[in-house]
Order: C-alpha cells, then sequence, then structure tokens
C-alpha cells in the first residue's frame, strides 16, 4: 500500500492476537523517571555519542559551562524539514 | 539543520554554542551531513549532532514523542549557568525561525549583563529601548514604549 510521504516518521505496529502471556508490570516496574523542564530551572545534563567534524566523539552538555547553549532536538536525519 | 549551521558564525560571534539531538545514529548522522547538508551549507555541520537513540535525553527535556519514537522540535536557550532561559516545540512539519533563537539570545545577554536591571519589551533587538523596572515606571510604560516601536 502507498503511504503519502510527509514529515511524521512512521513505525512499526505490532499486528495480530495480543499475547496473552505477558504479565502485566507492576505499578513500581512502570514508574518512568517524569522530569519536566521548565525555563528558568537548572538543564538536564546529558552525555551522548556524536558526530562533530568529521569525526565520531561523545558530547556532554556540561563541558559548555560559561557558553550559551542553543539546544535543538529535530525529528529525524533525511527528514524533510 | 542547515539553518542553524548557516547562522553558526554569528552564534559563535554571539558566544553560542549548539548541540542538535535526534533518534539518529551518529553514523547516519555523518551520512546525512556528507550526503545532503554539505550541500546546504559549505563546509557541513560545524557543531555536534547527538544521537539519542533511546529518547533518554528527549524524556529528560520533554520532547519525546513516545508513539513515533522521535523527538518533537524542541529548542532550549540555556545560559552560562546552565539554566534553561527559553524553550519552544513544534510538530514535525513547521521549522523554526532561527532569527528569532539569534534575537531572544541577544535579548538575554542584554538583560543578563544589566544585571537584571533591565527587561526587553516585546520585539526587542540591540539598539532599541529597554525597560527600567522600578517604582516611578508602574503604569506609565506607555510613556516610554509603545505596540509600533515593536
Amino acid at each position: 500500500m502507498e503511504e503519502t510521504v510527509g514529515c511524521a516518521r512512521v513505525t512499526s505496529t505490532v499486528t495480530g492476537e495480543e499475547p496473552t502471556s505477558t504479565p502485566e508490570p507492576q505499578p513500581s516496574e512502570r514508574k518512568e523517571p517524569t522530569m519536566t523542564v521548565r525555563v528558568g530551572q537548572k538543564a538536564p545534563d546529558f552525555t551522548s555519542p556524536a558526530y562533530y567534524k568529521g569525526g565520531f566523539t561523545s558530547v556532554k552538555l556540561s563541558d559548555f559551562a560559561g557558553k550559551w547553549v542553543l539546544l535543538c532536538f529535530y525529528p529525524g536525519d533525511f527528514t524533510f524539514v | 539543520m542547515s539553518a542553524v549551521a548557516d547562522k553558526y558564525p554569528l552564534l559563535q560571534e554571539l558566544g553560542v554554542e549548539v548541540i542538535s539531538v535526534s533518534v539518529d545514529s551518529h553514523f547516519v548522522h555523518k551520512m546525512w551531513n556528507d550526503y545532503e547538508l554539505v550541500r546546504m551549507v559549505e563546509g557541513g555541520i560545524p557543531f555536534h549532532m547527538a544521537s539519542d537513540q533511546a529518547g533518554n535525553v528527549g524524556r529528560a527535556y520533554g520532547v519525546w514523542d513516545e508513539t513515533q519514537g522521535v523527538e518533537l522540535r524542541g529548542r532550549f536557550i540555556i545560559d552560562p549557568d546552565g539554566v534553561i532561559q527559553a524553550m519552544e516545540m513544534l510538530t514535525p512539519p513547521v521549522g523554526r525561525r532561527i532569527a528569532e533563537s539569534v534575537r531572544q539570545i541577544q535579548a538575554f545577554q542584554h538583560v543578563r549583563a544589566s544585571g537584571g536591571k533591565e527587561a526587553t519589551p516585546a520585539g526587542w533587538e540591540p539598539g532599541k529601548v529597554t525597560l527600567k523596572p522600578n517604582p516611578d515606571l508602574v503604569g506609565r510604560v506607555w510613556e516610554v514604549w509603545k505596540p509600533d516601536m515593536e
């Protein structure tokens, strides 16, 4: 089936019967770390693998302490916008 | 991302570092840079292109879209103390306006340099009038600033 080529990244979906053997996760396991960022609050620090000027390296936000940082998330490489 | 790269020299002049983040691997970042972005901006992407394949960074910043497994188009301005001063989030089909990020950074830098004694009214750009909050200004902003000055 032909799909519309849009900006949304399509992903896979599991089809067929629902697995019955999977136990319901316990409330304690289901708990996600819910971090909410807000202006005026400290930016969460992170380390990520990165591509930088022809090489593979890692980048750590706090390495740029003392500078202004423009942090830009985007949906994916080779998307249209 | 090429639009941000295009403004990178100006951002560097302002003392701003850039980090881009998506769920793609750093290997794919390289291919995207080498195959396509290098044709849009001379020399390719000059800043770190971070990879967040598990979405951990995206979750921490509230930009993770768990249904599609991608980061939303979130943009954060972080000051030299590591404090978030501005954030913006767009759905995928609409791109950012980098000039607006630059304008906001200049405004935050001006406020910071004034030690918090000045505030920038709507649409402020360097050279335009700022506001100096004090008891005498209450109810009299109209004397120093009007919307047509934006």
